[in-house]
């Protein structure tokens, strides 16, 4: 690729992240009331989009094969039950890391 | 000066809670800064676009497109179908992000996966004001994305320490935002449409196309059961 080329890829992926993100706010702006339904959407989507999150960033576990995930569900575990115990959300992260990185550095 | 020791506090406010994708963004774009430099491009280039486009995922894929073929229009499309999550973020930020005057303009342009968690699920510390303590979040997240592609792509492949797995720290906190969504809802109504859609369209179209069915498939879910959700209350 040219350098030109490679800016017009460049500001490809700029462009369609921009349109992405701020479609939602141009489609229901400020002024306009918003409709009940996308104010229901609204507030039902968080807990939806975070499972979706979950699953995106261990989408790539293989069940089948490798370490079969074993890690990364301890490792999850870990991190729900240092959550529901103390709810420190520092406290569960690192605690779920360290334990994730000890396993597939010394034992996976 | 009032304003500006006003943004300084914001700043403080925000610090926080923004250590966890501190650590997050610094891993990933040092990880993504050594991986464009390994595959032949100045440190420019992951430091413009963690600038221009800031978006993780996009970015670790825009240096396969740019070592292809020319292809503009294929490309405008791929990073729509990777990106198009954030349709889902800009509509549960709608409220939130209401009365932020010009500073909305740089929250929409930043809304990544981990701007979005904090700014969705952190209540506004008291005494600061709503937009300047988004604002802050989202410039302190940026500003991590940026330094780690830039020392990456600077660096090349010198890290001093085994990092594997540091990577799970990102996981770890969707995991406990998971957890506090879950215990916000009294049914747990719309956790579990996003895991139930999540799994199953992770299983049958597979980890590199399973967003887009997954995002169709919960908006239809949420609004064929949008009578007993509402019902069920308690995710607000």
């Amino acid at each position: 690729m040219t350098l030109s080329e490679e800016i017009i890829t460049i500001g490809m992926c700029v462009l369609a992240t921009l349109l992405t993100r701020f479609l939602p706010f141009l489609l229901f702006s400020e002024k306009k009331k918003t409709p009940k339904f996308i104010e229901y959407l609204g507030k039902a989507l968080p807990a939806a989009i975070f499972a979706l999150l979950v699953v995106y960033c261990l989408k790539n576990v293989d069940i089948t094969a490798g370490s079969h995930g074993i890690p990364e569900f301890i490792a999850v575990l870990v991190v729900a039950v240092l959550h529901l115990w103390k709810r420190k959300i520092l406290l569960s992260m690192t605690g779920g890391t360290f334990c994730y990185m000890f396993l597939v550095q010394f034992i996976f | 000066m009032e304003n500006k020791n006003n943004f300084i506090s914001a700043i403080k406010a925000a610090f926080p809670h923004t250590v966890p994708v501190m650590t997050g963004y610094l891993f990933l774009g040092i990880s993504y800064g050594i991986y464009m430099k390994v595959s032949g491009f100045s440190f420019l280039y992951p430091m413009l676009m963690a600038i221009t486009i800031f978006g993780g995922s996009l970015e670790f894929l825009a240096v396969s497109l740019l070592l292809s073929t020319f292809a503009p229009l294929q490309t405008f499309l791929i990073a729509l179908v990777i990106q198009a999550r954030h349709l889902f973020y800009g509509l549960a930020m709608l409220e939130k992000y209401k009365n932020t005057g010009l500073k909305k303009l740089y929250l929409i342009f930043s809304l990544t996966d981990e701007t979005f968690s904090i700014n969705c699920s952190t209540p506004v510390p008291e005494g600061t004001e709503k937009g300047k303590f988004y604002l802050a979040v989202s410039l302190l997240d940026q500003s991590y994305w940026v330094t780690g592609a830039t020392l990456g792509g600077i660096l090349g492949s010198f890290i001093p320490f085994n990092t594997e797995g540091l990577d799970f720290v990102m996981t770890a906190m969707f995991v406990v935002i998971f957890i506090e969504q879950w215990l916000k809802e009294k049914k747990h109504y719309t956790a579990l449409i996003g895991v139930f859609c999540s799994v199953f369209c992770l299983v049958i179209f597979g980890a590199e196309s399973f967003i887009i069915p997954t995002m169709v498939c919960i908006f239809g879910m949420l609004s064929f059961f949008r009578r007993p959700i509402e019902k069920a209350g308690g995710f607000e």
